[in-house]
């Protein structure tokens, strides 16, 4: 007690390290983070393909349906019936509209899993049609194995 | 200089590392539970009008479509491909078809650009197979390079039943 009142051995201590790992540790996950804002599902399976490579640019203000394996679509995080989702592009369009942009130059992007039936992935795509939708990327897993 | 050397055996200080480890610890667990892992995605990109079938009007430029017939199995894979009506083996080979037909050029005003395929899939097929498809006829891979081939993609109107 007499030694720690005593006033000459007050030390600050090295921070230096702590600030070094943490810069480190906040480097690597920013660097292994995914700040995008893709809609990414962990229901579906999306089928892998050598030549779905990461686009470079990005897609603006794209539209993102997620078809299940059982058949339903993903839309903003709810269960929809295939049936029923030109209720809610009709809104889309809707929205596109008040802010001048033609439903033709939205793109959907269609997360459909490997396993569902083509015929869905058809039922999305022409139910986009009749709203007015006319770009979609399809999307698909990079497969890098040669 | 000579107060620091003479009381250097009494002062030496160890570090006190807990705050270190504190905010290590919260940091690594902070990130450990908001990580998620995402795969490398990538996209084929369809421009596909509703009125296009009926309103393409004839040209003496326009190549006639490429039709790809993908017939299923009762259980959703893949029985049967045919192209232009000719029964095809598998994916490889009807890169391959593909290529015998545009030739290996895809610049601008290649043939390869001009050219449509039309895929004609049965209802209940699994996607993946389309996928597969569609990755045959758009390119393939040569020494880590992709080589565009066909790039207007399009399909026949849902048939169910």
């Amino acid at each position: 007690m007499a030694k720690r009142n005593g006033g000459p051995s007050n030390t600050e201590i090295d921070m230096t390290p702590m600030i070094d790992m943490t810069f480190q540790l906040i480097t690597f996950f920013m660097f292994v983070m995914n700040f995008s804002e893709a809609e990414q599902d962990d229901r579906i399976q999306l089928p892998s393909s050598q030549l779905a490579k990461p686009a470079e640019g990005v897609i603006e203000k794209p539209i993102t349906l997620q078809l299940t394996n059982a058949g339903s679509v993903i839309y903003a995080g709810e269960l929809v019936a295939v049936r029923d989702i030109g209720a809610y592009l009709e809104r889309e369009k809707t929205v596109m509209i008040d802010e001048n942009r033609e439903p033709n130059s939205a793109t959907i992007i269609v997360r459909a899993d490997g396993r569902a039936q083509t015929g869905e992935v058809q039922d999305i795509i022409r139910i986009c049609q009749e709203k007015g939708f006319e770009r979609f990327a399809l999307r698909a897993q990079y497969d890098d194995r040669r | 200089m000579a107060r620091r050397s003479s009381s250097g055996l009494t002062d030496k200080v160890e570090i006190n590392m807990t705050p270190m480890i504190d905010v290590v610890f919260q940091l690594m667990s902070f990130f450990m539970c908001t990580l998620k892992v995402v795969s490398p995605e990538g996209d084929f990109d369809i421009r596909m009008p509703i009125a296009a079938a009926a309103a393409a009007a004839p040209d003496d430029q326009q190549v006639p479509p490429v039709r790809v017939k993908l017939s299923a199995a009762p259980d959703g894979s893949l029985a049967a491909i045919a192209m232009n009506g000719t029964p095809v083996a598998d994916f490889d080979e009807l890169r391959k078809r593909i290529i015998g037909l545009v030739g290996a050029d895809s610049g601008p005003n290649s043939l390869a650009e001009k050219t449509e395929v039309e895929f004609d899939a049965d209802y209940a097929l699994k996607y993946a197979n389309v996928v597969k498809a569609i990755t045959a006829v758009s390119g393939k891979v040569e020494n880590g390079q992709v080589v565009e081939l066909i790039r207007k993609i399009k399909f026949t109107p849902p048939k169910k039943g």
